[in-house]
């Protein structure tokens, strides 16, 4: 099928990206494989956002469906902000990938195949009947059948490497980057980034260095060498016009990573992270454990009880106590967070949100821990909940929470999911002279000192910490005297602290943007209402919506709680709103209960992947 | 940024009056049962305090939940009555936070062997610096009464009106098997003999694991009775101290015979024709030792009393690599954020 032209393939309209789906076995290098081609695309200029999708077994059985690994790219100029609803190029580098991953691929899209893995073991372990190769079924494709294995065999042990002590083990596993290197040849990318990571990477075995290099040396000029019809189109893809700047790449666990070490760099406060391992939050325990001497703490404690709690003790001792988790992990911290909220102890509690309940699915994406976040307290414990749209805004949102945390003195939840945590795009570095301090109050006068006398703005509490003489006051879970902090079991003082922990999050409302439209029209038509990380897909959607001329916008809420102030308003100049979430519906139920007279509209999915364009721009459209 | 108003002085720690009980005593009015054995315990506690001298600013309580968790609010220092079983993770996010606090945690049996064993555990195998004094009324005080796991086999409460048929927990076994470097027993009317315990908890560098056998006048009466009793307690009970023989009785008239082939204890005549060296002299870093002399809880042998254990070794925020006072500041930020694969677009 070589003589099929494609520099027709691409689709005309939008802007010119590509979509690259890598698809093998867990033990094929296919995350490797993303994150080196991601990183000389970036180099080559291009935006991009990418999708690992993993499955939560280490190893599963090789060969097998519930095996294979992913991960996909869009790569382009700056209108790329989601990872492509269909693939353009797959690599499938055994039957299970091609079996599980083909729904992707857009009909006439390319698909490169290792035909050396398609053999008799390999289709029945994919659950294939007959060869796909040979019965027909993926004439709708562009196949690019090669080889790959014994072509990487005869490059790698070239060269006297195999004297050198390269075996044909190693060898095999060099295929994944021969495959880089076709592709990397079908979008003119250089591969000198890649060649020097594998010179680290095997530092200690140059030898195998060699011939993984010689492996990713010999896919680019198979491209050269051959009749490969020359892909025009993804030749000639956008560059992004991006702001000057420093950039880099960054996933939502580095945005949180980088943005909880910002906060102690401008708050001055040791930043100390207390967290038990789960997917997909034990990423951010991981960076930050790589910091510890460089004035970060982490602290992997016995079970998530004992990580909130151990944070909250290092915030009561002074420092900026912050736990991490997902889903289950953050069922166990509720009881923890109740004696957060009533201590008025600044805290930050992430959760990285995954498909569940219990252990559900736990390398997918879903939004559905809203609830839990928002109302998951034994008594009235309301708190902040702040929500990351992207990689490089999980860095803001952190700061953000940061700041309400220790300016209004109590615990705000993070929440991130699974996509954003591993999801990577380019990052322009911020200013860090630019970037205000954290204040810290800690001028409390002794005279007169109660603990929970209040600052009249904030309503916060003094943060007095052990150590500081005529200070010493004793925090607690039993309600405390309004004032003096002293135990009370008066009434009309728990209805006062009750009002008063309520009129907190008022002030924190005052304190943070007003609503405003991310993206689009101000008035009109619909309006689709997200948050989380959903932005990049809506934002593109209503764009390409906009481009056609329809009247539609985009607002995307970080603040959940408290709602930003002006939301009613906005709402008012739009004939209808649809609330997207990956959900059944949580932020939805919370606009109709807060306002009864609007007509809101749910778009939901629970199916443990993210929205596509397509499926956005269906539903808006229904109410044109 | 920890901007100090210079308009604000701070009282200038007064290092030179010695401290008194007094001084540790806060202005909340004690809410335990007129009785209890809590009372006693705070006293010790207190008088402790003020003899090891650490300013009443540096010295930080931490408790979870039940009658003996209240201990915070009635000492004059920092403290944070947390909740249920938990005191010990909170009190660990204290030490790090600040490794130079004198940390203290209180709490009942259920607090620290039921809902916080995991916790209990966990802070005794890292040895963090923290002194755990656990009253043990072998009851559920605050919920009014229920068995415990220290409760005796057998015992009728609200919640086993047939009688408990679950065996004690042996909480100082507990800490030896947990790893702990540190474990003492004493009483709460003993208090000729509990302040010397706490004083050597608090000397520990590491975690101090030490049970207070504690009256609950009201859910549990006299369930130690035999062992605090002036009368019958010289008999029933042996203080160890290290490097003395391990001799008891009012009369001073028993010793405790260790057979180290068998691993047992027995007790064995001291005095007018009894041979000396039978009896067994005790060494608080001897680990088998301590495991046979904590596993001793009567009726033929006598309970231990004082430090059964004391195998000093560096605690965990001493063990940490990272400098405690050492923060994150803009350059190192800066550093940080441009570390990695960067590109340039101009
Ligand atoms: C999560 C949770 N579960 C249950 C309770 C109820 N509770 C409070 S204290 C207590 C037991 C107290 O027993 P102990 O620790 O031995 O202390 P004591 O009152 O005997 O001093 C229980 C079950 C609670 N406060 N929190
Ligand atoms: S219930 Fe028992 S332990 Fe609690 S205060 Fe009363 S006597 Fe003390
Ligand atoms: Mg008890």
């Amino acid at each position: 099928m070589l003589d099929q032209p494609f520099a027709s393939d691409l689709p005309a309209t939008g802007t010119a990206a590509a979509v690259v789906r890598f698809a093998g076995d867990s033990g094929d290098g296919i995350q490797t494989l993303g994150s080196e081609f991601t990183k000389s695309s970036a180099l080559a200029g291009h935006g991009f956002m990418t999708f690992p999708d993993f499955p939560a077994e280490i190893r599963a059985p090789a060969g097998t469906t519930f095996g294979v690994s992913a991960f996909q790219i869009q790569i382009g100029g700056d209108a790329v902000k989601t990872h492509g609803d269909t693939v353009d190029v797959l690599v499938a580098l055994n039957p299970a990938a091609l079996k599980t991953n083909l729904p992707s691929l857009r009909p006439g899209g390319l698909l490169l195949i290792d035909t050396d893995a398609f053999n008799k073991r390999g289709l029945e372990k994919a659950g294939y009947e007959t060869n796909p190769l040979e019965d027909g079924s993926l004439d709708d494709y562009r196949v690019e059948a090669i080889e790959i294995s014994r072509l990487t065999r005869e490059a790698a042990l070239a060269d006297g490497r195999a004297e050198a002590g390269v075996t044909k083990k190693d060898a095999d596993k060099a295929r994944n980057f021969w495959a880089l290197g076709l592709v990397y040849w079908m979008f003119e990318q250089d591969r000198s980034a890649t060649a020097a990571w594998l010179g680290t990477k095997f530092g200690k075995r140059p030898e195998i260095a060699a011939a993984n290099v010689a492996a990713l040396d010999a896919g680019h000029t198979y491209g050269d060498v051959t009749d490969m019809a020359p892909p025009t189109r993804l030749r000639t893809l956008a560059a992004a016009q991006p702001k000057p700047g420093t950039y880099k790449t960054l996933t939502g666990i580095d945005g949180i990573v980088l943005g909880l070490t910002a906060a102690s760099a401008l708050s001055g406060l040791r930043l100390h992270y207390c967290s038990y391992p789960i997917t997909p939050a034990s990423a951010i325990l991981h960076g930050l454990a790589k910091l510890e001497g460089e004035g970060v703490a982490t602290f992997q404690a016995e079970d998530e009880i004992a990580a909130a709690t151990a944070a909250i003790g290092a915030s009561f001792a002074g420092g900026l106590g912050v736990t991490g988790t997902s889903g289950p992990g953050m069922a166990l911290k509720a009881e923890a967070l109740g004696l957060a909220a009533a201590a008025e102890l600044p805290l930050i509690v992430v959760d990285v949100q995954r498909a569940g309940p219990s252990t559900g699915m736990p390398t997918k994406v879903e939004q559905a821990d809203l609830n839990m976040a928002l109302k998951g307290r034994h008594g009235e414990a309301p708190l902040p909940v702040f929500a990351a749209a992207g990689p490089g805004d999980s860095f803001d949102t952190v700061l953000e929470a940061a700041r309400v945390a220790t300016t209004f003195m109590t615990p705000v939840i993070l929440l991130s999911d699974a996509y954003t945590a591993n999801a990577a795009e380019p990052w322009r570095l911020p200013d860090v002279d630019a970037m205000a301090d954290i204040a810290i109050n800690r001028d409390i006068d002794p005279e007169g000192f109660h603990p929970f006398r209040r600052d009249q703005d904030t309503l916060a509490r003094a943060w007095a910490v052990p150590g500081m003489p005529g200070l010493a006051h004793r925090l607690g879970g039993i309600e405390r005297s309004a004032g003096s902090g002293h135990i009370s079991y008066d009434p009309d003082n728990h209805q006062e602290m009750t009002d008063l922990r309520a009129a907190k999050l008022d002030r924190i409302r005052d304190f943070l943007p007003a609503a405003k439209i991310e993206t689009g029209d101000d008035a009109g038509r619909v309006l689709v209402v997200g948050w989380g990380s959903t932005r990049g897909v809506l934002k593109s959607t209503v764009e390409e919506l906009n481009a056609e001329g329809h009247a539609v916008g985009h607002m995307h809420l970080r603040n959940l709680s408290p709602l930003p102030r002006g939301l009613e308003e906005t709402f008012g100049l739009f004939d209808s709103i649809v609330v997207a979430e990956l959900n059944s519906g949580q932020l939805l139920d919370e606009l109709r209960a807060r306002f009864p007279h609007i007509p809101f509209r749910g778009l939901n999915k629970v199916t443990g992947q993210p929205f596509t364009v397509a499926e956005i721009d269906a539903a808006l459209r229904e109410d044109f | 940024m920890n901007v100090m108003n210079p308009d604000i002085v701070a009282p200038e720690a007064d290092t030179t009056t010695p401290l008194t009980a007094r001084d540790f005593t806060s202005d909340q009015e004690v809410r335990w049962c007129p009785g209890c054995g809590d009372y006693a315990i705070l006293k010790a506690v207190r008088a402790t305090l003020a003899d090891v001298g650490r300013r009443p600013e540096d010295v930080v309580f931490v408790s979870g939940i039940g009658c003996a968790a209240r201990f915070p609010y009635y000492l004059a220092s920092y403290g944070f009555h947390t909740i249920h079983g938990r005191a010990p993770a909170v009190a660990t996010g204290v030490k790090m936070a600040n490794p130079d606090l004198d940390v203290w945690v209180v709490g009942g049996d259920g607090d620290f062997l039921s809902i916080g064993g995991n916790h209990l555990m966990h802070a005794l195998r890292r040895n963090v610096d923290l002194n755990l004094l656990m009253p043990n009324n072998a009851v559920y005080g605050l919920t009014k009464g229920q068995y415990s796991p220290a409760s005796a086999t057998g015992m009728r409460s609200p919640s086993s009106p047939g009688g408990s048929v679950e065996a004690p927990v042996n909480a100082a076994m507990l800490a030896l098997g947990a790893g702990a470097r540190f474990v003492a027993r004493s009483a709460d009317t003993l208090q000729d003999h509990l302040p010397g315990v706490l004083k050597a908890a608090h000397a520990n560098r590491g975690t101090s694991f030490v049970e207070i056998l504690q009256n609950c006048v009201v859910f549990n009466d006299g369930a130690f009775d035999a062992v605090k009793d002036k009368a019958t307690g010289a008999e029933r009970t042996i203080r160890v101290e290290h490097g003395k023989p391990l001799i008891f009785g009012a009369n001073a008239d028993k010793g405790i015979h260790v057979d180290w082939a068998t691993g047992t204890a027995r007790v064995v005549p001291v005095g007018d024709g009894a041979a000396a060296d039978e009896v067994t002299v005790h060494d608080q870093t001897n680990l088998a030792l301590a495991t046979i002399l904590a596993r001793m809880e009567g009726p033929d042998l006598p309970v231990a009393l004082g430090v059964v254990y004391h195998a000093p070794g560096a605690s965990f925020t001493d063990l940490r690599e990272d400098d405690p006072t050492r923060t994150m500041d803009r350059a190192g930020l800066s550093r940080l954020l441009s570390a990695g694969k960067t590109w340039t677009v101009s």
